[in-house]
């Protein structure tokens, strides 16, 4: 039996009597996994290994199949033509002939152009994702317009569940931020437009800046972390689980329950969080103003008005719109991709965040082009 | 092991052996319902010793406590001679060399190919060369029948019974003296799950190995199983060979061993004067 209890007193496990080698004590993985002890033990046999030679294995108070391997490989893969064992030893040694295991393939060579081939790759992946995307984009159009046809079938309770949690549940964190980038941007404006005596310009900097730009990009940002992310592990987690399969065969489109509520949700939360984001970020500002440039809080909100055009607000507004129905997209789609194991549902998700942060602020430049004449 | 000396080992009281695990007074509840109380079990080396019961009994709560993935409310466990949850870190790791465990879905890591999940208890000993962990992988491989081609792939790539397989090879890597297997044959065909049954019985007899098993099977059960503890009304009620189960008086044991299915499988150790399900 490989795992006899009886406790011999410690044996030197390899021993040489001219023509006789003496094997005793614990051959158990337990005794190899002592630091240096399979090394130990494999070069004192290499150097009995030769013709002739007796092997006893006598001594061995307890042996597994990792120590038997250790011994098999000395003898070269073969049984010694001469050896003394028990027959519990013998089974250990013939289980071992019986399952020799095969040589595993070697791993094939790296081709010398790969990366040409990764490049490609990669390019052709992309181009994939864009017409998913693309085809994700026309079939939430059809969804919304079977949606308007009929409202009461529409997902109401799927919307406004995803509302309350991309939405409501994301004014905590969105107002610290918000907070904390205006009071920073409006001291450092401060000591700029100090050096020059054109204080009063400080509401026109903030204003502008953070209404049009700031707040919107700054909450999309977050929402892409937070809720973009949390879309797709939530939709890749279905995958697994199979309950993307269990909907389909129900005969429940993905596109109409989980895909249109959480586009819709988040276009109507994104514009909200961002006017939020920039009313956090210009209180911020203004009470940083105030301690640094001796700015009236009355002054500083009477001003405002004056200072920024309406029309910054739609701008921000349609920013908001936009970067939601974009991110919640996103993390549907690299969601609904992964596959049904671990590695990908990691991998998913940061592609996820990463792509859709990327898209904002593309989308962002390009908004700052087409707009760069209107309402400044 | 031969069955005539199993026979006498767990029947002969003159004969006292050390057990493998020992569990005492043993209570579980989860929040006020108790799905253990008062629980005693004994297993022996060298068995198979089956787990039985109705849905909810906690046989899997049990397989879990036994190897310390959860805290029973009271009571003892002890395994290969170490109390459960009184151990230090360094005990508890040295312990876990010398058991493995079958999970239900195999639980192999599915960011590692077959040959790495099977050599990760090896590699994790961190002094075992890498020539012998791919020589002890693939005899481990070629033990539960697969072949080198199979070493490359990953696990979302498997078959369920091939899982399993995998999955019992990651479980014997460093040579175990206790297996636990959960809901085995689970989820395979009769004839895969068959095949289980006798790769399991060989590997028992090459290597030795105590066995504590859940199974639902009773095809399984018979096959395998040395000893059959069954759990019924927050305890062990029996825990004996089955034959001796057999003659206990229990609703559980009667709907589980004397349905239809049940005599269907017992065959010939069906108790006479019970065939009243065959033709």
């Amino acid at each position: 039996m490989p795992h006899s209890a009886s406790s011999a007193p410690a044996a030197v496990p390899f021993r040489q009597d001219g023509k006789v080698c003496h094997v005793a004590g614990d051959w158990s993985v337990l005794a190899l996994a002592q630091a240096g002890e399979v090394e130990r033990r494999r070069t004192a046999m290499a150097r009995a290994a030769e013709e002739g030679v007796r092997w006893d294995l006598h001594g061995i108070s307890r042996l597994d199949t990792i120590g038997a391997l250790l011994i098999w490989q000395a003898w070269g893969e073969k049984l010694p033509e001469r050896v003394r064992w028990s027959a519990g030893q013998q089974d250990v040694f013939n289980a071992l002939a019986m399952n020799k295991g095969e040589v595993q393939a070697a791993p094939s060579k790296p081709e010398s152009w790969a990366w040409v081939r990764a490049l490609g790759g990669a390019i052709f992946q992309a181009a994939e994702n864009g017409r998913a995307l693309l085809i994700m984009l026309g079939q939430l159009i059809l969804d919304l317009g079977a949606m308007l046809r009929r409202p009461r079938l529409g997902p109401w309770r799927e919307i406004s569940a995803q509302v309350y949690r991309t939405g409501a549940q994301a004014l905590g964190i969105t107002a610290l931020v918000g907070f904390l980038i205006g009071v920073v941007l409006s001291y450092l404006s401060a000591q700029q437009l100090q050096m020059i005596g054109a204080d009063r310009f400080i509401v026109r900097l903030l204003g502008v800046s953070i209404v049009r730009e700031l707040g919107p990009v700054l909450a999309a940002i977050l929402v892409a972390g937070r809720s973009g992310s949390a879309i797709t592990a939530q939709i890749g987690v279905m995958r697994v689980t199979q309950e993307l399969d269990a909907m389909r065969v129900m005969g429940i489109s993905h596109g109409q329950r989980l895909i249109l509520p959480r586009v819709l949700a988040l276009a109507v939360t994104m514009p909200l969080l961002a006017l939020w984001t920039s009313a956090m970020a210009l209180l911020g500002g203004m009470l940083a103003a105030q301690v640094q440039l001796g700015v009236s809080a009355q002054w500083f909100l009477t001003s405002l008005p004056d200072a920024i055009s309406l029309t910054n607000y739609w701008i921000g507004i349609l920013k908001g719109v936009t970067f939601g129905i974009l991110i919640a997209l996103i993390a549907c789609h690299f969601g609904l991709r992964i596959q049904p194991n671990t590695e990908s549902l990691g991998r998913g998700t940061t592609t996820s965040v990463v792509t859709s942060i990327t898209g904002v602020i593309l989308l962002d430049a390009l908004y700052a082009i087409i707009f760069s004449s209107v309402g400044i | 092991m031969n069955s005539a000396l199993q026979q006498r080992l767990f029947t002969d009281d003159s004969i006292t052996v050390e057990p493998v695990i020992t569990v005492r007074g043993l209570r579980t509840a989860f929040g006020d319902h108790v799905v253990h109380d008062n629980l005693d079990l004994t297993v022996f080396p060298g068995e198979i010793l089956v787990l039985v019961g109705g849905s909810g009994t906690g046989k899997t709560v049990l397989l879990r406590q036994i190897i310390g993935l959860d805290q029973p409310a009271a009571g003892s466990v002890k395994v290969l001679r170490h109390s459960l949850f009184d151990l230090t870190p360094g005990e508890r790791r040295r312990l876990s060399y010398r058991w493995g465990m079958l999970f239900q879905a195999g639980a192999l890591f599915s960011a590692l190919s077959v040959f790495d999940n099977v050599a990760l208890p090896l590699r994790e000993l961190r002094t075992v060369p890498e020539d012998l962990v791919r020589d002890v992988v693939m005899c481990r491989l070629a033990m539960v029948g697969l072949t080198a081609n199979d070493a490359d792939k990953r696990p979302s790539d498997l078959s369920g019974g091939m899982v399993k397989r995998v999955a019992l090879a990651r479980a014997l890597s460093l040579d175990p003296e206790l297996l636990f297997l959960d809901e085995p044959t689970a989820g395979l065909d009769p004839l895969r799950s068959d095949e289980f049954v006798d790769l399991v019985r060989s590997l028992h007899r090459q290597l030795g190995f105590t066995v504590v098993m859940v199974t639902h099977d009773l095809d399984t059960l018979l096959a395998l199983a040395t000893r059959v503890a069954v759990l019924a009304d927050k305890r062990v009620i029996v825990c004996d060979t089955v034959p001796e189960v057999l003659k206990v008086d229990h609703p559980f044991i009667h709907t589980f061993f004397l349905g239809e299915r049940g005599l269907r499988a017992l065959g010939d150790l069906a108790p006479k004067g019970l065939h009243h399900g065959k033709p």
